[in-house]
């Protein structure tokens, strides 16, 4: 296999990957039945606070490993603090989970950059590549799954985790139906707000170590403005893209990442017809197309035109229909 | 008892917000109460910083009347930054490149391409909703990202003046384009100020007291009832977001024509989102919304002195606005949740 494809492919994995973390804790909250919109602000406060935290730990003399999982560590609990807020006020204070999170993104933006104004273009402690032994010789796909930093092997373990979790197992059909159908299961003894509040910090946790895998690892250090705005909105995006599944979130998420990939290409190479900052809208019409494709109407519109043999499973394949009672309270 | 409680309840976000705040300064090493009081005469020291609050106060509370237009009917209209921005783009493009026009003409040609276009978004929006099934929070963000893409795109590309200029900004817009000032010592529009004052009456009245308002209300509370009773649903829908779209546009013509004399990237500043804040904050009430928009607008005028005088960086006020809103609304949650029995078995008693 050429090998220039091989590179852009691994940048792909990898330029994918906090967007894949980060709307998998989004998909756990939301099977869960609970809307987290704070995910782009949250993740500009958490890799705010994941880089100060890891560098101010290097500068105290600790080892770099010690560093980085220290910054890990503040940034998936500053995710999981954002989480708690809105978990409380959506349901135990009972306010509007959109209104909380809308709060939330904006306020914790400003915070990062009020927070962090003094740590702005300074190199710290990142992550470094580490290729899997054996797996990384696998022909073709070693060179582009398996030479990254820790922060892709764990979004592979996280999406096994997710799925064989949600699918595979009691737990899970508990998990998904107090996001579906939170009387039935709370009739059937579980704790429908008890496992909302864990699965929505579980989920900000995850989007926390996301905002990590960007200052310690993706685009290193911290900017003013950061260079993930937007992202968290992306990633709200392609959950509902990939239909709250994690494969097709993670595939949702590498999608994006490739087409932003050949954005930058074709701005790279100056010769593309047209002005190279109307390529920054690729990201955005991009959005709009998927969740147009995958709202029913055009879906059905287009499922038609198939036979009819495999209609069925192309519609279970490409439908993308939201957990029922997401974003509703529960009062048992 | 019970006036006492309310005061009580209304006071604590509010000083909870400026401690956590204070806080936070001191955390960056700077003094508190300093600041304040460098933000205070930022804001209220001289009647030009009072005129640049007033400057704020306009596109703010055009764009938060509009909210409570859209937040009546339902809808999460986080696309109203980018409403302001197209309102500002399209009225700039009047502005520089319409000729030979005498000047309240050449003004009110701007202000008409820039509520058209800012109802033609709002109205795309409600088209993305309802025809394609693409909910309001994901268009409004994708449209508000396409539209500050466009404007980035026109002020470092078509619109350069020939002989070179700079990529941060068009040029400036000829005199005759410019909205006249109330004096040189209080620079802002009176025309502006007029028609922001008539937005705010002409949007109560349509609000309490026409059928509109209620079908939009109806909406609002339960869209499927509302569409069995005879509602037309998609027309409410459509509506409140051209209507939204259009005020938020003529917001976005005051930032260009009054403010800026040209159009700049970012040139909305975030006050779209400020305005979704603060509609949150007057709980959806049209009558409240202007006033809590001049307190957010003096906090805006106050922190530009703050970041010159004290190097902090102007992020401060969205975090003292965000904290003020997050504290009012999760106290109201406290207060219904753990004293709302209280208060109730006071009444029974007296």
């Amino acid at each position: 296999m050429d090998s220039v494809l091989q590179n852009t492919l691994n940048t792909v994995v990898s330029n994918a990957t906090p967007l894949v973390i980060a709307a998998l804790g989004e998909t756990i909250t939301e099977r869960a039945g609970v809307i987290n919109l704070s995910l782009d602000g949250s993740l500009a406060l958490s890799a705010m606070v994941g880089f100060v935290a890891a560098y101010a730990a290097q500068r105290s003399g600790v080892s770099a490993p010690v560093a980085l999982a220290l910054g890990v560590t503040s940034a998936a609990l500053i995710g999981a603090l954002m989480a708690l807020i809105i978990a409380w006020g959506g349901i135990t204070l009972r306010r509007d989970q959109v209104a909380v999170g809308f709060i939330l993104t904006l306020l914790a933006a400003d915070l990062a950059q009020f927070l962090g104004q003094d740590y702005t273009r300074i190199p710290g402690p990142t992550f470094p590549t580490v290729p899997v032994p054996f797996l990384v010789d696998l022909p073709v796909v070693g060179p582009i799954l398996f030479r990254h930093s820790l922060f892709v092997y764990f979004s592979y373990v996280l999406l096994i985790v997710c799925w064989w979790w949600l699918f595979r197992t009691q737990g899970g059909l508990a998990h998904r139906a107090i996001g579906e159908r939170p009387a039935s299961a709370y009739a059937r003894g579980v704790d429908v707000n008890g496992l909302r509040y864990l699965y929505t910090i579980l989920g900000g946790a995850l989007v926390g170590v996301a905002g990590a895998a960007f200052s310690l690892n993706l685009k290193p250090g911290w900017a003013n403005p950061p260079s993930m705005r937007g992202d968290g909105w992306i990633a709200l995006a392609i959950v509902i893209f990939g239909g709250w599944h994690p494969f097709r979130v993670l595939l949702g998420a590498y999608l994006f990442a490739a087409l932003r990939a050949f954005a930058s290409a074709a701005q790279r190479s100056g010769d593309v017809g047209i002005p190279l900052v109307l390529l920054n809208a690729i990201p955005w019409l991009a959005m709009i197309l998927t969740l147009v494709f995958v709202s029913s109407g055009v879906l059905e519109r287009l499922l038609r035109v198939l036979p009819r043999a495999v209609q069925n499973r192309a519609r279970a394949l490409l439908r993308s229909d939201p957990p029922a009672a997401l974003g509703t309270r529960f009062e048992p | 008892m019970r006036a006492w409680r309310d005061f009580v309840f209304g006071l604590l976000p509010i000083s909870f917000s400026l401690l956590v705040t204070a806080l936070l300064i001191v955390l960056v090493g700077k003094d508190p109460l300093e600041v304040a009081r460098v933000l205070w005469s930022g804001a209220f020291g001289t009647s030009e910083t009072l005129a640049s609050v007033v400057n704020f106060w306009i596109p703010l509370t055009l764009a938060a009347l509009g909210l409570v237009v859209t937040f009546r009917a339902g809808l999460w209209n986080i696309g109203v930054e980018g409403q302001i921005m197209i309102g500002a783009v399209a009225a700039s493009g009047v502005a520089l490149y319409v000729k030979g026009l005498p000047s309240p003409l050449l003004i009110g040609l701007s202000m008409a391409a820039a509520v058209m276009a800012g109802a033609l978004l709002g109205a795309l929006i409600g088209f993305l909703k309802l025809r394609l099934g693409v909910n309001e929070i994901f268009g409004g963000v994708a449209l508000n990202a396409l539209v500050n893409v466009a404007s980035i795109y026109l002020i470092s590309g078509p619109w350069q003046p020939a002989e070179g200029g700079s990529a941060q900004a068009t040029s400036p817009f000829p005199m005759d384009a410019r909205l006249p000032l109330i004096s040189p010592i209080f620079p802002t529009s009176l025309l502006m100020l007029v028609l922001t004052v008539l937005a705010i009456g002409l949007i109560i009245r349509l609000l309490s007291g026409t059928r509109w308002g209620l079908q939009l209300k109806a909406v609002g509370k339960n869209p499927r009832s509302a569409l069995l009773l005879g509602v037309p649903t998609g027309r409410s829908v459509f509506s409140a977001l051209a209507l939204c779209g259009l005020l938020a546009g003529l917001g976005g013509a005051h930032r260009v024509l009054d403010t800026y004399y040209s159009l700049r990237p970012l040139v909305s500043g975030g006050i779209g989102f400020l305005a979704l804040l603060v509609v949150l904050l007057a709980a959806m009430r049209a009558l409240w919304a202007p006033l809590i928009a001049f307190v957010f607008a003096a906090i805006l005028g106050g922190t530009t002195r703050v970041r010159i005088r004290l190097q902090l960086d102007p992020s401060l006020a969205g975090v003292l606005q965000g904290l003020i809103v997050l504290t009012v609304v999760l106290f109201q949650g406290i207060r219904e949740r753990y004293f709302a029995h209280h208060d109730e078995s006071i009444e029974e008693k007296v």
